[in-house]
């Protein structure tokens, strides 16, 4: 089941004033990307503690046999898993995670940005010992818009998620909004 | 209806869609939300950008009042208070939220949600929809909306569903 761009934002499409560089990247399939490691149960249980979740599928290995056949990830933890380390050995330069979105600010000139909405959407559940896979397409970027927080642009990143396996284990739609703030 | 007793001391309630219908409350919560709240959240999810944990970053160069909670550790809280309330055989199908506002330290948060319907796809599953809002005070700051199996019996278990079986 794919999500479609009118599902996702009320953002509206536009190449008004876009960099022709920009508009290249609207329906490609980019950043083909492995996670920097496999799914843990520390993170599942660092997430439910920090909203005390205290749901028995995360805390109790009996009901998570019964029902899930074993231990499961939070569904709402996808985004966690392909979130690069903050450092690693040999890096000379900040891992961003959901790059498009910087990329966006760095070609547009935004140096400020936020996310506005976010849809997920939830297929087979991630699993401890997973090693997820992601891609990236940008949908859509708006023209230029003013709001509190100053002028800039909304655009509309789609996330994909499949297991080791090859099954899709979730889709993700954020609409980013890059601005620059007002005087 | 009834809410669930989640945790590994206390029963397990799960909530059959038999036991929901249109227009149904779900419970109420609230919760004080303090900077370790945000920095945790943002942390949990592998956030490291500054305005979730840098309050100087936040307000100068975001232009916002103090750090703020990021998008992954709401989207834990949906889940928290959606399957707080059905239990573990209800499966999150699909999240879908729009942030209006933010929430700093030092506001309580409030999560009202309802139900807008509850439907059986043409495989069997029961879904109900619901629309939940995360109020701090009368400001709405998130709205969300979700879609959640939950067994259409005692015997039934959403989780069991894969492939075709399994359309969120």
């Amino acid at each position: 089941m794919s999500v479609t761009q009118s599902e996702s934002s009320s953002s509206s499409s536009s190449s008004e004033g876009l960099p022709p560089e920009v508009e290249s990247w609207i329906g490609k399939v980019r950043y083909e990307e492995e996670t920097e490691f496999d799914v843990e149960r520390g993170y599942v249980w660092t997430t439910c503690a920090s909203v005390e979740n205290g749901n028995p599928l995360f805390w109790d290995d009996a009901v998570a046999r019964e029902l899930t056949g074993g231990p499961i990830a939070s569904p709402t933890m996808l985004s966690v898993w392909f979130r690069p380390h903050f450092w690693a050995p040999g890096r000379t330069k900040v891992a961003q995670p959901l790059q498009i979105h910087f990329d966006l600010k760095e070609t547009l000139g935004l140096p400020e940005a936020v996310m506005t909405d976010n849809e997920i959407i939830f297929y087979e559940p991630v699993r401890p010992g997973d090693r997820l896979k992601t891609s990236q397409i940008l949908h859509s970027v708006s023209g230029p818009k003013t709001t509190k927080l100053g002028t800039g642009r909304f655009w509309v990143i789609e996330v994909r998620y499949s297991n080791q396996k090859g099954e899709i284990v979730g889709k993700e739609m954020y609409t980013g909004f890059g601005y620059r703030r007002g005087a | 209806m009834g809410t669930a007793t989640n945790g590994s001391s206390g029963a397990v309630r799960n909530l059959t869609a038999g036991e929901v219908k249109a227009g149904d409350p779900m419970p109420a919560y609230g919760y004080d939300v303090s900077a370790t709240t945000v920095i945790l959240g943002a942390l949990a999810s592998r956030d490291w950008r500054p305005m979730h944990h840098d309050r100087d970053f936040a307000i100068h160069r975001n232009g916002t009042r103090d750090i703020f909670m990021n998008t992954p550790n709401l989207a834990a809280w949906f889940e928290k208070y959606v399957t707080d309330w059905t239990g573990p055989k209800g499966r999150l199908a699909r999240l879908k939220f729009r942030m209006r506002d933010s929430v700093f330290p030092g506001e309580r948060m409030e999560f009202h949600g309802k139900v807008d319907g509850v439907e059986t796809d043409d495989t069997g599953c029961a879904f109900v929809r619901a629309t939940i809002a995360l109020k701090v005070g009368d400001r709405v700051c998130t709205e969300c909306s979700a879609r959640v199996a939950l067994p259409s019996s005692a015997d039934d278990n959403p989780w069991a569903r894969k492939g075709d079986r399994w359309k969120p």
